[in-house]
């Protein structure tokens, strides 16, 4: 279980979090939504320490991570793993190097123990057949699975995604959406899913987080998310309900 | 200034908890061959020419009879060993390595590569920008060597096919009042240089923030700041070792 405590960040006098609170259940696939700009991306890098919030406590499991000394930080990263909006996969590497990156990093594992281990992993996300090929080489969707393939390498207890279907068509935006689904029911990850499809929202939406120009203005899921009196998020609701028309 | 404080505090960061040490090997293996042997072709082709233009130019601009003709290569030996092969091939290297350096960090960072190296707990500035200076530093002193070699002999061809000077007299004035020391010199001038270089460009590229435009920017940025820190340490070195 993750849990933020008033987390507020402010850029140059600009404040992109106003406090936000909340909690995220082990074996839950939770969401973030809300629109472009509202800091769901500040959010995600202030708990998973990539930004320092001005105030405000991330607890993984009860451990304090922005109060712990390095050597605890280092721990607790170890049991993340981040999907990047852009996947961020490192383009001087081929597929198969990506993903048993974090093995050869931090652990001390034989050769043939780190080979099996990201084949399994790339099996898993159905990319065994590309491992040999470059990030260049393979397609938008191919880099999202691959990045889920290098962010559970480790078998994380936390998996961060950002946006994990910007950029794709809407048939593999689900597919991912539904790979994240399934990895975080089978090894019990607590996930943080940052997104603003709605498609994501009905289909994997166990627990739904809005957020509004840095505030949390509403808590749900899929089923009261389109119950609620709240008008900021219908608005968004109902934005993206014509722009999915428009794309039928 | 805010920016040469943030560019030592960066400094600094290098050498802070840096990764086990055979990490960096195979790293800074890569990083001589993309470094030093990417580099030949061009430092050797300038330096060929440079070497070749002095001498034909020195001879030109020596009339007086009374000046022996071998004062020509004694010219051309000492201000390619001293000058033209550290400093010039170190201005051509700012704008192949320094770019290349910066461009490279920078688009790791707009495309977050950056960003998941530190969330796996991995020093990021350490382990994509150390073994860069070091292979800097390791290969820099071996192109300079081979300019200055090449700039000499760049010299001999060009101006005994010119017709400006016998090759005994050119031999004769490469010999003439040799100073190890210039050597000495021109290596200790390139690995300030190499570290200036590689620090400077990746300090830029390191820190873009923004989209591709930003990263042409700092890639820019990072040739015209080398290339003012080469000329400034050049006087700097001049002054303090040769005076
Ligand atoms: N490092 C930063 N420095 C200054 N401003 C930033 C930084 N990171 C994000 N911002 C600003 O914070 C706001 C929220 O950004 P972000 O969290 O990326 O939005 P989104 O909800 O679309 O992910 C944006 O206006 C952005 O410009
Ligand atoms: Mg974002």
């Amino acid at each position: 279980m993750i849990e933020i405590k008033n987390i507020a960040k402010s850029f140059g006098g600009r404040q992109i979090l106003a406090g936000v609170s909340g909690t995220f259940k082990q074996g839950d696939t939770s969401l973030v939504i809300g629109s472009s700009g509202t800091g769901k991306s500040v959010l995600l890098k202030c708990m998973i320490g990539l930004v320092k919030p001005d105030s405000g406590e991330v607890l993984y499991d009860g451990r304090n991570f922005l109060e712990s000394d390095l050597n605890e930080q280092k721990a607790i990263r170890r049991e993340m793993g981040v999907l990047f909006q852009g996947s961020a996969l490192f383009d001087s590497k081929t597929v198969l190097e990506n993903v048993r990156f974090p093995l050869d990093m931090l652990t001390e594992q034989a050769e043939s123990e780190k080979l099996d281990r990201a084949h399994e992993c790339l099996r898993r996300v159905g990319l065994e057949a590309a491992a040999d090929r470059m990030p260049s080489e393979i397609s938008g969707g191919m880099k999202k699975r691959v990045g889920i393939a290098r962010a559970i390498v480790l078998n994380p207890k936390y998996l961060f995604c950002d946006e994990p279907n910007s950029g794709l068509d809407p048939l593999t935006s689900i597919k991912i959406d539904q790979l994240i689904s399934e990895i975080t029911d089978e090894f019990q990850i607590t996930t943080v899913v940052i997104t603003h499809d709605m498609n994501s929202m009905m289909e994997i939406g166990e627990k739904i987080m809005f957020l509004y120009q840095g505030e949390k203005l509403w808590e749900g899921n899929s089923t009261t998310l389109t119950q609620s009196h709240v008008p900021e998020l219908n608005e968004f609701i109902n934005a993206n309900k014509l722009i999915r028309e428009m794309e039928k | 200034m805010s920016r040469l404080g943030s560019y030592f505090i960066f400094l600094g960061t290098l050498f802070r908890n840096p990764e086990k040490f055979r990490v960096y090997v195979s790293l800074i293996l890569n990083e001589c061959t993309n470094i030093g042997v990417g580099s030949i072709f061009i430092v050797a082709l300038v330096n060929s020419f440079i070497g070749a233009v002095t001498c034909v130019q020195t001879a030109y601009n020596l009339t007086n009879p009374f000046v022996p003709k071998n004062i020509i290569a004694l010219i051309v030996r000492d201000s390619s060993i001293l000058e033209l092969a550290p400093t010039l091939s170190c201005i051509v290297l700012a704008g192949k390595v320094g770019s290349n350096i910066a461009s490279e960090l920078g688009t790791m960072r707009i495309t977050e590569q950056i960003d998941a190296l530190e969330v796996m707990g991995i020093n990021s500035s350490s382990y994509l920008v150390l073994p860069k200076v070091i292979a800097s530093v390791l290969m820099f002193p071996l192109l300079v060597i081979m300019a200055g070699f090449l700039a000499i002999l760049g010299g001999y061809i060009a101006g005994t096919l010119a017709g400006v000077i016998s090759s005994e007299d050119y031999v004769s004035g490469l010999r003439f009042e040799y100073k190890p020391f210039g050597v000495t010199f021109a290596l200790i001038k390139t690995v300030v240089f190499a570290f200036l270089i590689s620090t400077i460009s990746a300090y830029r590229g390191y820190n873009v923030r923004g989209g591709a435009l930003e990263v042409g920017a700092a890639s820019t940025a990072a040739v015209t700041n080398s290339c003012v820190a080469i000329v400034a340490a050049d006087f700097i070195l001049t002054q303090l070792l040769l005076t």
